[in-house]
């Protein structure tokens, strides 16, 4: 055998193996292509070979060519031939191919999956090893599926070689399925506690990929990080743990609480650089969360900005950039703490490293001041002349813009520096940037009125200089500032001191060079330019100059006419008859001006580019359906006049609309201005948007990816003061003007302040409420009131902060996301054998309710159940504690409820395998494989299903609590209301102790990506039942909720009622009122909800022994009434448990179908039950120290059983 | 994660390409030259880190990269991984394929792609790290020692003659023969 097989290698040993190939490729330098073809089709011949060490051979130099760049898809198959190979050094070249080259689309791949099975089941750890390693790079859906069972398996395989290989694609298994992770789940977390390191550290691996998606589902797991954390000794595994606390902290503030003293600790102690890096990331990320609210954690905040100090200082580059990334993480919410180290931030501008002068440049954004901005920015504006690089210009740029016209425009002091700046930046060369400064110079000119005579006199000599502009540059974005410089002159040419010289520059045969939309503008406001011309000639009475101006119209005009452009054509020949129709009449003394620059007359205002995808659908107004009929085939006269009639009617409904709208608008826009009446500083509000015309609104979409355009608001900016406008700067002298400015500026202000001190002083109060932080130091200073302005005012009525654009479609992380919800709650419940179950409807949907409800009360309870469980042991032998009981009477049916349920669940298990889809699969297989391995296969899986439930079924125990806990079916907890922000569960519980006091506890969960505050809870008393409020507050205030809801966390309150007559059930009507906050700003809220006293919240369950209870009966002062109810198929077991939980009853005594219960309501009422179980039916018969009570309870048992 | 690793000398010729996520070849060379033409252009002694992680899909990612004698070390990783900690594991990647090779140099990994692949299996399954620990790392040579034994034996001679009276030998050992140097990173102890 071995000499057929040296033989064979013999053979074939003049073969290039790899080395040859590369030292040939090597040596053909010249004609590289051609050698390679010429190997590839030698290549071919030896794939066709049956000797698998040639085959072998082959595929190894082909995953070499692959990487070269060459398409080696053809190959698949002979790939998967190499995988099947004995030899654990042929097997590896063919996985390690495959690895290289296979994607879900590659068809050959479905081909595969029996022969992973069986090297995942080799008894060799390395074939195993090799088959997992190559799974993880082209698991497929179909594979995953397929494949999830055994590889679970083997995440309990005995050597830690493969078991952490196992572990870790797991995690590619669930992208690929996610059905399979709810499954998978325990034991992945099993693994957290593995012995051997590498094992764990894969655990901790995989899940903090999950949770770093879906960060929620993973709270639970806190603990047991925490628990890792403190013992482990592995520098990655704390890493990646402590990465994790700081994606949940945002969503637990308490784990933020708890984490920051061991944190604080490791920094003080740890020499590893990358553990205490992240360390103060995560800490910075806990007190981000904190931030909110909390008393502040300024010692640590102060550790943290030295530590990154320390780093920034440091003479590694790497720890430079890593703190100086951590730093702007701070600024956020802490831009004081950063702000002191503005020298240090300002030295790594300079920094010969593009990557650290990148990350300096992003702090700059939070540490520029009124004061210092203009300094900074001309810092920025050297780095722009010496930047090399056009990306690192780009990005200055950018940033320059970023940082001056951030949250408004708040820090510019001096618009006309800002413009200068604007114009030097489009002096730069080959930047891709144009259309950004254009979009601001169109902003500040429309929104700064008072700016508009200065920004026109630059834009006019942009105009002038165009050909500087657009000769150099064109290819590159910089001409796009013509297009804005060309509009604000047309637009605003009221304020040209040379209309007539502009109109040359504007007309020039150059401009025809630039890109057909910057000339559509020019053409078009060249009109406007040339009707205000006519208006100043004709008020000067100089017909004359009047008609060279048309003539010179005429003349020129006809080159835009003779543009490809569509656009521009169109516009040029329109305007050019426009233009000899005047000069007809020019020509006969009649005066045109008036007529003319009535074309343009009236005001343009900008409009928010998401204004109109905001305005909400009216009540009523259904987009989809007909406005008119759809057209029938007979159109008969008689019919006409119905379908116009028609056609009115809805035209009116929709105006009507919109006018209501208006009202409303015009109403809030009234109180505001009421409100900030008195605030010399305040920016009067714009006329109604209704007015905003459709030019300004397209000039703002088509530059809204500027970040700063983006919510232009519909107002105009109206200085109290005017500014001044100097003598015309040339463009060079900016930077000492800047200064000149600066200087002067500051002795205004000065005059200003002492002017303005005492109208302000007045004015403090109002300027508080408006949580404009900014302190208004001069008159030029616009921002603060704006800002109050945009958010409001810009959206239509009732527009909802709809994220929904932010968000990816396309995220493969989704499918994972939606389904990474259910299994942490499914964790805690049920357990499913195998992945194959969760095809299978298998929870009835009534289970999957109440999981949402309850998962958020889930830490919580997981304590009190264990408790429980405790004291039930205890129970079995002493019956003496009320309370002990009653827990009885609730969990311990339960228990059999669940055995039931996996008795039920295995069930399914065989049925599963007898799913046709599952056998159609399953015969595609076997084309390719023998039958006789098949079987063996099925029986090899029939032996591995017996141990599986067994561990499934050990699993529970270990999550802890999961078996103790209610099912899901089970919870007391109802909906209460919900809207899109938050959603209100509830659940009532009376006390003996008290007999006019219920508690009623309301989980309040944030749906939105909102954070909610000042919660305040009301409800409209009634005689019978009344909140208790806190002392000295009137039945109208509300009572505080007690926290605040970050998005996505729920928590619960509790309200305390006093009622007074318990047998009759009763509603009462409430309202929760919050304030929603989010990036957009705050938004009141109101959530209307009923709360439903039952006849049952009143009772407490009570245990009573079979004695007392037939004394109870014999005494003959209870009323009696009874129920029956029909079509019941649940067991009485599980009858029973219901009563006792929904109803707060307990067993006394129980034999075969019948039962006697007893329960006790708050206020001393004996309530006595005898259920009998017919064949498909229940009755109850009830007696009671009071019948309205008893019967009014017997109705409530009555719903609760006909849903059984 | 880790989205890709890759590895090319100073000419921008790739010596190992391994991605995690799946891009067509067209779309791998691209990668490969971009990423070159970006880390080829940085000085020596400026930090390791580059945000051009858009090539590979998501602003999220970021390239680590290492220049060592005539090579470029490579790692494209999104933000759940520690900045520090992948320059630890270039190191340990180093020091393994040091000890596999016995002073490696750029040739071994030209003429030995497979077995860096190996090396790099063990350390890296699916774009997450899964070994770091070198003693764990290098323990499939005994196996692939004792199976290629009796079969192996004549490919072994006969890539041994060709070797012996090649002429290019000298060339290109002249080219490989500044070692990677192994250097020592304190960030992890």
């Amino acid at each position: 055998m071995a000499l057929k097989m040296v033989k064979g290698s013999i053979d074939r040993m003049f073969d290039k193996n790899l080395q040859d190939l590369v030292r040939g490729i090597r040596n053909h330098k010249e004609d590289e292509a051609k050698y390679i073809s010429q190997c590839i089709d030698e290549i071919k011949q030896e794939l066709k070979q049956d000797n698998i060490a040639v085959k072998a051979n082959a595929v190894c130099k082909l995953t070499y060519l692959q990487m070269l760049g060459y398409d080696i898809s053809w190959a698949a198959f002979n790939i998967i031939e190499v995988m099947s190979a004995s030899k654990f050094t042929f097997k590896r070249i063919g996985y390690l191919a495959a690895s290289q080259c296979f994607h879900e689309g590659t068809d050959v791949i479905m081909l595969t999956t029996n022969q992973i099975r069986k090297d995942l089941s080799s008894p060799s750890q390395y074939d195993t090893g090799v088959a997992l390693t190559g799974l993880s790079c082209f698991v497929t859906p179909d594979l995953a599926r397929d494949l999830a069972n055994d590889i679970m398996t083997l995440m309990s395989h005995t050597k830690p070689y493969i078991r952490k290989k196992a572990v870790l694609i797991m995690y590619k298994v669930f992208l690929k399925y996610p059905e399979s992770l709810r499954p998978a789940f325990p034991r992945l977390k099993e693994k957290l506690e593995d012995p051997d390191p590498g094992v764990q550290s894969a655990a901790v691996n995989v899940i903090c990929e999950l949770a770093r998606r879906n960060p929620k589902n993973y709270l639970s797991l806190a603990p047991l990080f925490f628990k890792l954390m403190t013992s482990s000794t592995n520098n990655w595994v704390l890493i990646k743990i402590i990465k994790l606390f700081g994606a949940l902290t945002p969503l637990e503030p308490r784990l933020g609480k708890k984490l920051i003293e061991p944190l604080t600790n490791l920094i003080h102690s740890t020499s590893a650089m990358s553990l205490l890096y992240e360390c103060v990331n995560t800490v910075i990320a806990v007190l981000i969360s904190l931030s909110s609210g909390m008393p502040n954690h300024s010692a640590s905040i102060q550790l943290c900005v030295q530590k990154l100090r320390i780093l920034i200082e440091d003479s590694d580059q790497n720890l430079k950039y890593l703190g100086l990334l951590a730093m702007s993480k701070i600024l956020r919410t802490h831009p004081k703490s950063v702000q002191s180290h503005k020298d240090l931030i300002l030295q790594c501008l300079d920094d010969k490293d593009e990557s650290i002068r990148l990350r300096a440049l992003d702090l700059l954004y939070g540490m520029v001041s009124k004061k210092n901005l203009m300094e900074i920015v001309k810092r920025l504006m050297t780095h722009v002349d010496k930047a090399e690089g056009t990306t690192y210009r780009d990005e200055l740029l950018t940033k320059i813009i970023d940082i001056c016209s951030q949250s408004n425009y708040q820090y510019i002091t001096n618009f006309e520096w800002y413009i200068s700046i604007l114009v030097e930046l489009t002096r730069l060369e080959g930047t891709r940037h144009g259309h950004l400064i254009a979009a601001q110079m169109l902003d500040v000119a429309i929104r700064v009125k008072a700016i508009r005579k200065f920004a026109v006199s630059q834009m006019s000599m942009l105009l002038d200089s165009a050909h500087l502009v657009a000769s150099s540059t064109q290819r590159n974005g910089i001409c796009e500032v013509l297009y804005a410089a060309a509009w604000i002159c047309g637009e605003f040419s009221e304020h040209l001191q040379e209309p007539h010289q502009t109109l040359e520059a504007m007309l020039r045969p150059k401009v025809t060079t630039l890109p057909g939309h910057i000339q559509a503008v020019y053409v078009q406001n060249v009109v406007k330019l040339y009707a205000s011309i006519l208006q100043q000639q004709e008020q000067a009475a100089e017909p004359e100059a009047a008609q060279e101006v048309t003539q010179l119209m005429v003349e020129r005009l006809p080159q835009f006419v003779q543009s490809a452009d569509l656009e521009v054509q169109e516009r040029a020949s329109c305007i050019l008859q426009l233009v000899k129709h005047v000069q007809k009449l020019q020509g006969k003394g009649v005066p045109v001006a008036e007529e003319v620059s009535a074309l343009f007359a009236g005001e343009l205002n900008p409009v928010a580019p998401k204004a109109q995808k905001k305005v909400p659908v009216p009540e009523g107004l259904d987009l989809d359906a007909w406005i008119n009929e759809p057209p029938s085939d007979s159109e008969s006269e008689d019919e006409k006049p119905k379908a116009i009639f028609h056609d009115e009617e809805q035209r009116q409904a929709r105006h009507r609309q919109p006018e209501v709208d208006e009202e409303e608008l015009a109403r809030r826009r009234e109180a505001r201005k009421q409100e900030q009446a008195n605030n010399p500083f305040y920016i009067k509000s714009s006329p109604s948007p209704q007015k905003a015309p459709v030019t300004a609104a397209l000039l703002s979409q088509r530059y809204q990816d500027a970040p700063g355009v983006e919510h232009i608001p519909v107002v105009q900016i109206d200085l109290s003061v005017p500014l001044k406008v100097p003598g015309m700067p040339m463009s060079d002298q900016y930077v000492k003007l800047e200064e000149e400015r600066r200087h002067r500026q500051r002795l205004e202000k000065d005059k200003k302040k002492r002017r303005k001190k005492k109208e302000k002083e007045k004015d403090k109060k109002g300027k508080h409420r408006r949580h404009s932080s900014l302190p208004t130091e001069s008159d030029e200073d616009i921002a603060p009131a704006q800002q109050v302005d945009i958010v409001t005012e810009e959206m239509p009525e009732n527009a909802l902060p709809s994220d929904e654009d932010d968000k990816d479609p396309n995220d493969p992380y989704r499918a994972l996301d939606i389904d990474l919800d259910k299994p942490l709650a499914d964790s805690e419940k049920l357990p499913i054998q195998k992945h194959r179950n969760a095809e299978t409807p298998k929870s009835p949907e009534k289970e999957d309710v109440p999981v949402v409800e309850k998962k958020s009360k889930k830490p919580k309870k997981k304590e009190k159940k264990h408790k429980e469980k405790e004291r039930e042991k205890e129970k079995k032998e002493e019956k003496e504690k009320k309370e002990e009981l009653a827990v009885n009477a609730v969990t311990a049916p339960d228990n059999t409820c669940e055995g039931l349920r996996r008795e039920e669940a295995e069930d399914e298990n065989d049925e599963a395998e007898q799913d046709p889809e599952r056998k159609s699969s399953r015969h595609k297989k076997k084309k390719h494989k023998k039958e006789k391995e098949e079987r063996t296969k099925d029986k090899k899986k029939v032996k591995k299903k017996q141990p599986e439930p067994e561990e499934e079924a050990a699993g529970p125990v270990e999550n802890g609590a999961a078996e103790e806990e209610p099912a899901p079916p089970m919870s007391s907890y109802c909906l209460l209301a919900e809207n899109s922000y938050i959603k209100m569960t509830y659940d009532i519980q009376a006390s003996l102790q008290k007999d006019s006091q219920v508690t009623v506890s309301v989980i309040l969960e944030n749906q939105s990506s909102s954070f909610l505050k000042n919660m305040e809870l009301n409800v409209l008393d009634s005689l019978n039942a009344k909140m208790a409020r806190p002392e000295g507050s009137s039945v109208h205030d509300g009572v505080p909720v007690p926290f605040q809801l970050p998005p996505g966390v729920s928590n619960e309150a509790q309200f305390v009622f006093t009622i007074q007559s318990i047998i009759m059930a009763q509603k009462l009507k409430g309202t929760l009122s919050f304030i929603a906050k989010d990036a957009d700003g705050a938004t009141h809220e109101k959530l209307d909800f009923r709360l439903h006293f039952s006849c049952s919240s009143y009772l407490v369950t009570t245990p009573c022994y079979s004695d007392a209870f037939a004394k109870l009966l014999e005494s003959g002062d209870l009323s009696m009434s009874s129920i029956k109810v029909d079509g019941i198929s649940m067991s009485f077991q599980n009858l029973l448990a219901k009563i006792c939980f929904h109803h707060h009853f307990s067993v006394v005594e129980r034999v075969d179908s019948c039962a006697s219960m007893y329960s006790r309501s708050i206020q001393g009422h004996h309530v006595c039950l005898l259920v009998k179980k017919g064949e498909h039916s229940v009755s109850v018969d009830g007696k009671c120290s009071d019948s309205t009570l008893l019967s009014n309870l017997l109705e409530e048992m009555k719903a609760t059983l006909a849903q059984c | 994660m880790i989205k890709a690793i890759l590895i090319f000398n100073n000419q921008g010729k790739p010596r190992l390409s391994k991605f995690y996520q799946p891009h067509s070849g067209d779309a791998q060379q691209q990668i490969i030259r971009t990423t070159f033409h970006l880390v080829s252009k940085r000085d020596e002694n400026v930090c390791n880190f580059l945000e051009g992680g858009l090539l590979i899909g998501g602003s999220d990612n970021k390239l680590n990269y290492r220049h060592s004698a005539t090579l470029y070390f490579v790692f494209c990783v999104d933000s759940s991984e520690s900045e520090l900690g992948i320059l630890d594991l270039f190191q340990v990647f180093m020091e393994t394929l040091d000890k596999g090779f016995e002073n490696v140099c750029e040739l071994d990994l030209t003429f030995h792609v497979d077995k860096v692949h190996n090396i790099l299996a063990e350390m890296v399954m699916g774009g997450m790290v899964l070994e770091t620990n070198m003693s764990e790392i290098d323990s499939q040579n005994k196996l692939e020692k004792s199976e290629a034994g009796l079969a192996g034996s004549p490919a072994r001679a006969v890539s041994a003659v060709k070797n012996m009276h090649l002429p290019e030998i000298p060339r290109n050992i002249n080219i490989g023969d500044i070692n990677i140097k192994v250097p020592n990173l304190p960030y992890f102890k």
